[in-house]
């Protein structure tokens, strides 16, 4: 039951994390995230640092669909700029600390350009052009060899910082989670400022928008490029992770997994971000699961597996977005305002 | 309410804002508006002075929110000029609009359901700040500084003067239709307009909230020295507060003048089948 | 000064073997146009309509050796029935959604689909029975695949067989009014929800033939579902609420795909209707035909 939650000041009721629990939920998050790898095995360390990169391509998904409401079918292509943006740095010696804001801005410059012809006109047009962007960005990586590799891919460098190599998943689960934690926290931050203000304002009404002051093709091209930056810096994290890239990673069904993300976890929500990330990563390895135990009897079934994962996304797309359409963040919201009053009813 | 000293502070502002005293604000010459083969305003003219409320009417249909939506930037006219402040803005988008002060609430609530009462007033203030993508997700520092003015100044000078304190977190999908509508009216005045232009402000209200509201239009001109531009069917508001009037019907102008005036002009009597004199019907 | 003389058998041969191919995808075209006129949405599950099509006229023809007018029937037949199914299921509980949560169903659907019918028939191609004639018809120089003439026959005949419908029939006058102005049409007293149901089946018969008769082009497996999207092209040059817009993108796009799979080989042919929407957008964002949207504050 939550008694004696006043605000004192305007700075209290604006901060993230406005009650002393509520801190100290959040303290004792970092220290356990801090003391993770060391506790846990092998498989787990791994699936946390996908974990952390998947949330933070959502989170940058969420932020362009989500709260402004513009579809993007091209989060994969996106994340595939930054990866061989930063591999290609790499190769030349880039530090990781400069390649990773390096992949965000250059998937982001190319989410300007696409952004563009397709910002000026209704929403629809913007997710056939990432839909577009999509597959022509896929060729690119197939095609221009000298850049990317080709179809057979290239290796990344690991990251360093002087003798010191991130060559393992617990030590790269630091640099993973860091950028998710600085990532997150902004996300979260424009949403306390005019920016993200604007932003619901474009998904909620855009023409309303418009007469209270907000220049439409500025702020939905802003959104476009935090969401490919954000897709950008996933995808470089993505390189120095698994250290081997090919172009079969970046594929349509990896930008509608990220959709799935962010419509189970909620639309318009940063808890949201990181529910439908945990609930993403969690459920291949659910699939998996599954199918190698059917497997034991029937050998032939571990065929299914990718078009059964991709049959999974789909239901769950359509499931959540007809019972549940604002995600997992509005059950878990429900949830706590039950405990808000309990012992007693609303 | 304790707060008039700092209405006085905000009075002279306002004044002085109001375009070094200028006279016609807002002046609209000969607009003319189509769709397609559909004429919607002919040859329209209106001014909205400083220091006064100017109301438009005329049955449904007769052109005046889309006279508004000409005003506002989103309907380009076939001809005419747009005049505002001094400045020819006939050729400027929605936004830039906005930025030199104009402000307006809509016909069919126009709130943001996203976000609560609270987000919905600052958003209106979105045109006095300058936080760019890069200082918002820093925060500390200058985006956080300006959030913190702004929530105090939305507090002091809005949120208790409409008496909506109690609802700021509130989603707006629960509120009443008329504390939707007092919200609208924050989410305008959170802009310091130079000139508030009201689409129906109490359409659908009952005989309460329409006094309270009419309350809260006066206060705005006359202590915060913003003129008023509005639309209205109710006859009884407009002949009370406003000091000018125009009349329009299936597209044009049939008269203008005072209340009084108005009241009196047999056109206008015609075109409302005799319901000029009469108390609010709604 | 070039030696060598320009190539034009080699081009007309192109342009009409592309310009008769365009016919399948004015074909496409029109069950997207169809659904966005009638419900405002993109049915990102076009190619999983033809994949259902291909794969249900196997299933008959092929595994239960059912004669092939048969087995035409049975797969049109049964597309139809989920595209009403779907109707129901899935768009129907989403009306008065935002149309951003319908688009996002129909992802989710196609991806929903294609996972499916993946999973249940594998991932290998098959042979098709051949269906079409593909006797090759040769005109002086140019030699013209049998194949490409009678698909566009197919395809012309169909599409004029549905504008016929369109234009005289009641139903087709109750789908236009309804592609109009639904609330209008309501009050009228037209049953929008029987209607706009009727329109998604017809946008999987449409699909469905489609998908029947590329799969006989070549062989049947689950990339089948992407031809549909590179058709996505076809609607923004055309206009994505104009049937005449799909029909003449769609001759225009052909001849397109068949120059650049002529000239520059089959991976770039794949990607140019993709480069092709992001130019037109740029350039001419509501198509040759659509009409410019103006909302109402």
């Amino acid at each position: 039951m939550r008694i004696r939650d006043f605000k004192t000041s305007y700075e209290n009721d604006e901060a993230i994390w406005q009650t002393p629990v509520a801190r100290a939920w959040m303290a004792a998050l970092v220290a356990g995230l801090l003391a993770f790898p060391f506790v846990a095995g092998g498989y787990l360390v791994n699936l946390a640092c996908l974990l952390g990169i998947h949330i933070i391509a959502t989170a940058g998904l969420n932020i362009m669909t989500g709260y402004t409401g513009l579809i993007s079918l091209g989060h994969a292509a996106f994340m595939g700029v930054g990866c061989y943006t930063a591999a290609y740095l790499a190769h030349r010696g880039v530090p990781f600390y400069l390649t990773i804001p390096a992949a965000g801005v250059a998937a982001a410059t190319i989410g300007i350009i696409v952004g563009i012809p397709s910002l000026r006109i209704k929403g629809l047009y913007l997710a056939i052009a990432t839909l577009a962007t999509q597959f022509l960005l896929v060729f690119v990586f197939q095609e221009w060899t000298s850049v990317t590799g080709g179809a057979s891919g290239t290796i990344v460098p690991a990251a360093r910082i002087g003798d010191f190599v991130f060559n393992t998943d617990l030590r790269m689960f630091y640099p993973i989670w860091i950028c998710a934690a600085i990532l997150l926290l902004g996300a979260r931050n424009l949403f306390r400022t005019r920016v993200g203000r604007a932003f619901i304002a474009i998904r909620d009404k855009d023409i309303s928008a418009q007469v209270l002051g907000i220049n439409l093709l500025r702020y939905k091209l802003s959104s476009f490029a935090i969401a490919t930056f954000y897709a950008g810096v996933a995808g470089a994290l993505l390189a120095y992770y698994y250290r081997a890239m090919s172009p079969e990673y970046f594929t349509l069904q990896l930008s509608i997994f990220y959709l799935a993300a962010i419509i189970v976890g909620g639309l318009g929500s940063t808890l949201g971000s990181i529910l439908g990330a945990v609930f993403m990563t969690l459920l291949p390895e659910l699939l998996r699961g599954i199918v190698a135990s059917i497997a034991l009897w029937a050998p032939r079934s571990l065929e299914i597996l990718s078009p059964l994962q991709q049959a999974v996304f789909g239901l769950i797309i359509i499931v959540f977005l007809i019972f549940e359409p604002h995600g997992m963040a509005d059950i878990w919201r429900r949830i706590r305002r039950f405990f808000h009053l309990w012992p007693f009813r609303a | 309410m304790a707060i008039t000293t700092s209405f006085g502070s905000e009075c002279q502002n306002g004044a002085s804002q109001a375009g070094t005293g200028r006279h016609n604000l807002l002046q609209v010459d000969n607009l003319d508006l189509g769709f397609g083969s559909i004429k919607v305003l002919s040859d329209v003219s209106l001014r909205a002075d400083a220091g006064a409320i100017t109301a438009v009417i005329g049955p449904n249909g007769a052109g005046k929110t889309s006279l508004f939506n000409a005003i506002s930037g989103f309907y380009r006219p076939s001809a005419g000029k747009v005049t505002f402040d001094g400045e020819d803005i006939s050729h400027t988008s929605a936004d830039a609009r906005a930025e030199r002060g104009l402000a307006r609430t809509f016909q069919n609530v126009a709130l943001f359901r996203g976000m609560s009462v609270l987000d919905n007033i600052k958003l209106g203030g979105h045109v006095r700040l300058r936080s760019n993508p890069i200082s918002a997700m820093w925060y500390f520092g200058s985006a956080q500084r300006e959030e913190m003015k702004l929530r105090q100044e939305v507090e002091r000078d809005i949120i208790e003067f409409l008496e909506i304190d109690h609802i700021r977190h509130q989603s707006i999908s629960a509120l009443s239709y008329g504390l939707q509508r007092r919200v609208e009216l924050a989410r305008a005045l959170a802009m310091q307009p130079k000139l508030l232009m009201l689409d129906e402000p109490v359409a659908g209200m009952n005989r309460e909230e329409t006094e309270d509201m009419a309350r809260f239009i006066l206060d705005i001109q006359e202590e915060r020295g913003i003129p008023v531009l509005l639309i209205e069917h109710d006859m009884g508001l407009v002949m009370d507060i406003s000091s000018h009037v125009v009349v329009l019907n299936f597209g044009k102008v049939i008269g203008g003048g005072t209340p009084d005036e108005v009241r009196a002009n047999p056109e206008v009597v015609r075109a409302y089948l005799g319901s000029a004199n009469t108390e609010k019907n709604s | 000064m070039s030696a060598a003389a320009f190539d034009w058998t080699a081009f007309i041969e192109f342009s009409i073997v592309g310009l008769l191919s365009g016919g399948l995808l004015a074909l496409i075209a029109l069950g997207f146009v169809l659904i966005y006129k009638g419900t405002g949405v993109i049915n990102f599950a076009m190619g999983e309509f033809m994949m259902l099509g291909a794969y249900s006229f196997y299933t008959s023809n092929v595994v239960w050796r059912l004669p092939t007018p048969v087995s035409l029937l049975l797969a049109v037949v049964s597309v139809a029935a989920c595209a009403a199914l779907i109707e129901r299921s899935v768009l129907r509980p989403l009306a008065g959604q935002p149309v951003i949560s319908v688009l996002m169903a129909t992802i989710g659907l196609s991806s929903a689909l294609h996972g499916g019918i993946a999973a249940v028939f594998g991932g290998a191609s098959y042979e098709m029975p051949q269906i079409i004639p593909r006797k090759a018809v040769i005109i002086g120089d140019l030699l013209i695949p049998g194949m490409i003439i009678w698909n566009f026959v197919l395809s012309a005949i169909i599409i004029a067989l549905f504008l016929l419908y369109f234009r005289y029939s009641k139903t087709g006058i109750a789908m236009r009014a309804v592609a109009n102005d639904p609330i209008t049409a309501y009050v009228v007293g037209i049953d929008v929800r029987k209607t706009q149901r009727l329109i998604w089946m017809f946008a999987g018969v449409v699909g469905a033939i489609a998908g029947i008769v590329v799969a006989s082009m070549n062989t049947i497996s689950p990339a089948l579902g992407y031809v549909a999207l590179s058709v996505l092209a076809v609607i923004i040059l055309g206009g994505l609420d104009s049937i005449a817009g799909a029909i003449v993108a769609g001759l225009l796009i052909g001849v397109a795909e068949s120059l650049t799979a002529g000239y520059l080989g089959g991976k770039v042919r794949d990607i140019i209707p993709y480069a092709i929407v992001l130019a037109i957008l740029l350039v001419r964002p509501y198509g040759l035909f659509g009409t410019r949207q103006i909302e109402r504050l």
